[in-house]
């Protein structure tokens, strides 16, 4: 059980929330994330990173987008109420060096999950390089504490609404184009993005992590759901990852596995948002009276 | 033996007592080897493999004491010696065969902490039934005494009549013990240790108690209902628990004890980790592994479509991969979550398969379709990385394995396509590495079980272990033996500390 301490809404779709969870603040580390289910018996489990803790308070960050009917229906939850299920940390935690330059590049509500890494990885003494990249204007999240944290910083939206007109690849590769290459690059945002970073570096040989974000359910290595190609391996993204050498993911696979629910889940998100239209129209008829 | 409805054996049973009732006390063997063996009345076929309800309903009183009636009452007994757990097994039956089910569940309770689930689940064709004298008499082991449904029948009584006792709890000692997973191994060693008067916490990482009872063994054959009042009892005995709790990730296993002061700790995990067979097409949308097409229908709760926001893959036709209970698990649920067709494919015969014989029967006149002596050889997809079919070759029976079974030789060049849109892999599992990864000092054997002697300690001070994790995938009753050992030898421990 963890209680809503603070709900804010960043750009239409996105949310932050700081919850209740002492045990979970005290042990995470950056590049792990928590499971959690809006209802004990019914409701599905999904994973979300932790973008932020604070051990005093005994609290955790998320940062999420609304996709689906669990994340739609977790952003209608306030400031006291609670959320029955909550586990983790879940993951390896990244791993951390000095590694001299290296450029984080996140994608959409990738900047999330990629702002602690980035910020442990500066406390760490690398040259820390950021590009955040979004669709348009209204979709850039957290501006303000990648900048804070980075040497150089380079924003980007597809539509040229903010920023830089560019996909988050052409700055990349520009960047490995350089005398001094980056020694590392980290990539986190959507899956088909992760992608193009992992093949704008390849020629460059510049080492690059992703963060898969696989679909789940149990999170402790039980199921195989979140199960990928990595080398021709296979791993489990829960136990195993989530952070993996992107030259190696199979790509194509893992985004094709992340659709195997696409219809179903349509359907029931459908239906919860047909029963919140006949609730609104319930309650205008009580008014009314 | 085809399906007989409810209604036939219960008057069969009604017949069968009434000429025996009033001589019980001088039946002799011979006579008691004419009693034909109760079968366990079902749910008709083709009605539960719609619904998610148990399929065997339980036997009433009457075919309970005539099942009784069948039992020898050999004096050295050498049905207890396939029991795991050592029940008084002529002793109980022959309290039903009076009508005395009070005494026969405080018989089996003496031994056994969970009989409502054993008498459910135990493979008791390869234990206790193995070596029942009736079946050996017969030379049919099918014929031996049903020694599990009378232990179910038992348990079932005293939940019925609302009897059962919560077992008493000795004054607080102050010792603070840790029980890593709540299932079997786990649950009896919480009861075990409790009643002892220690300090009792279960912590367990998904957000429901139970362990494989819960998510992996389906309501229809185990109902929630009875891992819950077991579960209840515990609470009721003072053990406090602590759900969505990942000991190694929450909490380092040494912290339970360093920073959190437990002066004991059990680690009953079970197996986890779902192997897959390594070929091609494993990835593709469509394949499962067992424990996730279970834990989503059963945990998850995804069996009720309407109402579960976990979604389940829509399938026509499956195909199950393997040959025990978790096979037969899987497609028989498959079969109640819609699917039109599904296969089991096995690479050996009936005869080897490891699964409970009566799960084997039930899936048979459920209408799931065995391949023997077949394995899939690749799994091949459509346009958009779904499955669409099965490559699979053809076996023979060679010389036996270091196992006793024959192994299975595969017949070069015999190649076959099977139109599947589902494929669920039910091969087994390997330890979960998650306890060993955080907890580097604790030895694991070269497949990751933790190693312990012979009172299940490991090799780290004040760490005990036991059931799945220790034994590779076992049995409910074989991590319910080993929980009791366990908690046998943490109160010993506990109780040296407390005299100093
Ligand atoms: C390790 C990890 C960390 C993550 N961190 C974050 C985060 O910090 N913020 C955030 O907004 N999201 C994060 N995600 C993704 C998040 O879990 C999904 O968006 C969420 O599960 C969708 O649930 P839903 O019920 O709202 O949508 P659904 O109705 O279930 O799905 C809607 C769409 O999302 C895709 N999807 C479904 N399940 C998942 C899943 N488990 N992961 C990814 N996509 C999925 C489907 O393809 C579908 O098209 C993370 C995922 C993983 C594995
Ligand atoms: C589908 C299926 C059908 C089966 N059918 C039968 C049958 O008919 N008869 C039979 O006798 N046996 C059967 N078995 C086997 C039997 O269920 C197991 O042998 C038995 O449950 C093992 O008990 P256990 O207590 O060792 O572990 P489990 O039952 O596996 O329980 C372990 C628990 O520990 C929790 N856990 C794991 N890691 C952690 C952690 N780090 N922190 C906190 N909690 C953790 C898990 O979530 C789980 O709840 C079946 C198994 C399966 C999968
Ligand atoms: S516990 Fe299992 S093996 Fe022992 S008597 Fe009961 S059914 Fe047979
Ligand atoms: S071996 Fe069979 S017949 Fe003999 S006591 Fe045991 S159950 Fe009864
Ligand atoms: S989520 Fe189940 S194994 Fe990773």
């Amino acid at each position: 059980m963890a209680k809503i301490l603070l709900k804010k809404q960043l750009s239409e779709n996105v949310y932050k929330m700081k919850l209740e969870a002492p045990l979970i603040a005290e042990e995470r580390q950056a590049g792990q994330f928590i499971i959690l289910q809006i209802d004990e018996d019914l409701g599905e489990r999904i994973p979300l990173t932790i973008a932020d803790a604070d051990k005093n308070e005994g609290s955790i960050t998320i940062i999420f987008q609304v996709v689906g009917l669990t994340t739609d229906e977790l952003s209608k939850l306030n400031v006291g109420d609670d959320i029955p299920v909550l586990v983790g940390p879940l993951g390896n935690p990244t791993h951390i060096k000095n590694y001299g330059t290296v450029v984080c590049v996140g994608g959409g509500i990738g900047v999330a999950p990629l702002h602690p890494i980035a910020q442990a990885l500066k406390e760490a003494g690398n040259h820390v390089i950021t590009i955040i990249g979004a669709r348009n204007k209204e979709l850039v999240i957290m501006e303000d504490e990648m900048k804070k944290i980075a040497d150089e910083f380079i924003l980007c939206t597809d539509d040229g609404s903010y920023g830089r007109k560019a996909l988050v690849t052409e700055p990349l590769k520009e960047i490995c184009e350089r005398e001094n290459k980056p020694d590392m690059a980290i990539a986190i945002g959507p899956p088909i993005m992760m992608k193009f970073c992992a093949e704008t570096t390849r020629p460059y040989n510049v080492y690059t992590e992703v963060s898969l974000n696989t679909i789940m359910v149990d999170g402790t290595g039980m199921c195989g759901g979140c199960r990928v190609n990595v080398g021709g391996k296979v791993k489990f993204v829960c136990v195993d990852g989530p952070e993996f050498d992107g030259h190696l993911v199979d790509f194509d696979n893992m985004m094709a596995r992340l659709h195997s629910y696409d219809d179903i889940e349509h359907e029931k998100h459908a239906c919860y948002i047909d029963s919140l239209a006949n609730q609104k129209i319930l309650e205008m008829n009580e008014v009314k009276k | 033996m085809s399906y007989q409805s409810p209604d036939i054996l219960s008057a069969n049973a009604k017949k069968i007592l009434n000429d025996y009732i009033h001589n019980v006390d001088n039946l002799k063997p011979k006579d008691r080897l004419k009693i034909p063996l109760q079968e366990m009345p079902a749910q008709a076929p083709y009605e539960r493999a719609h619904n998610i309800e148990e399929v065997a309903i339980g036997y009433t009183m009457e075919e309970a004491r005539v099942e009784a009636l069948r039992c020898l009452e050999c004096v050295k007994q050498p049905c207890v010696d396939g029991c795991p757990v050592k029940i008084d097994i002529s002793g109980f039956i022959k309290h039903i065969a009076y009508g005395e089910f009070q005494s026969a569940v405080d018989v089996i309770k003496e031994a056994s902490l969970l009989p409502s689930i054993c008498g459910r689940v135990c493979p008791q064709e390869s234990q206790c039934q193995l070596t029942c004298a009736v079946g050996k008499a017969m030379k049919d082991i099918d014929q031996s005494v049903a020694i599990g449904r009378l232990e179910r029948f038992a348990a079932d009584w005293e939940r019925d009549q609302g009897t059962v006792k919560i077992p008493e709890v000795k004054p607080e000692t102050g010792k603070k013990v840790a029980i890593v997973g709540s299932g079997p191994a786990g649950l009896v060693v919480a009861a075990d240790v409790r009643r002892e008067g220690h300090d009792v916490t279960i912590f367990e990482a998904f957000h429901k108690l139970g362990g494989v009872m819960r998510y992996g063994i389906p309501e229809f054959r185990l109902p929630n209902s009875i891992v819950d009042e077991e579960i209840d009892t515990l609470i009721k005995m003072g053990v406090k628990i602590q759900k969505n709790f990942v000991v190694g990730r929450t909490r380092k296993l040494t912290d339970l004890i360093e920073k959190d002061g437990f002066d004991a700790v059990f680690v009953g995990t079970g197996a986890g980790l779902p192997l897959f067979m390594g070929i091609e097409g494993e990835n593709l949308v469509g394949v499962f592994s067992a424990n996730e097409y279970l834990t989503r229908a059963n945990l998850m709760r995804a069996f009720d479509k309407k109402n579960s926001d976990t979604p389940i893959y829509p399938s026509k036709i499956v195909a199950v991969l393997g040959g025990g209970n978790v096979a037969m698990d899987a497609a028989r649920m498959a079969l109640r979550l819609g699917a039109e067709k599904v296969y089991v494919v096995y690479r050996r015969t009936e005869v080897e398969m490891p699964a409970r014989r009566e799960e084997v029967l039930h899936a048979k006149e459920e209408g799931i379709e065995f391949h023997f002596l077949e394995n899939a050889k690749r799994i091949l997809g459509d346009e958009k990385g779904r499955v669409r079919a099965m490559e699979c070759l053809r076996y023979e029976l060679g010389e036996p394995d270091a196992s006793g079974r024959r192994r299975p030789v595969v017949i070069e060049g015999s190649e076959f396509t099977i139109d599947v849109d589902t494929v669920i892999v039910a091969i087994g599992n390997g330890s979960n590495p998650l306890i060993h990864q955080t907890t580097p000092d604790l030895e694991t054997n070269k497949w990751g079980n933790i190693v312990v002697d012979e009172k299940q300690k490991s090799s780290m001070d004040k760490i005990f272990a036991g059931g799945d994790i220790v034994l590779g995938a076992a049995t409910v009753i074989l991590a319910m033996g080993e929980g009791r050992k366990a908690a046998a030898s943490i109160n010993e421990m506990l109780a040296k500390e407390l005299v100093n």
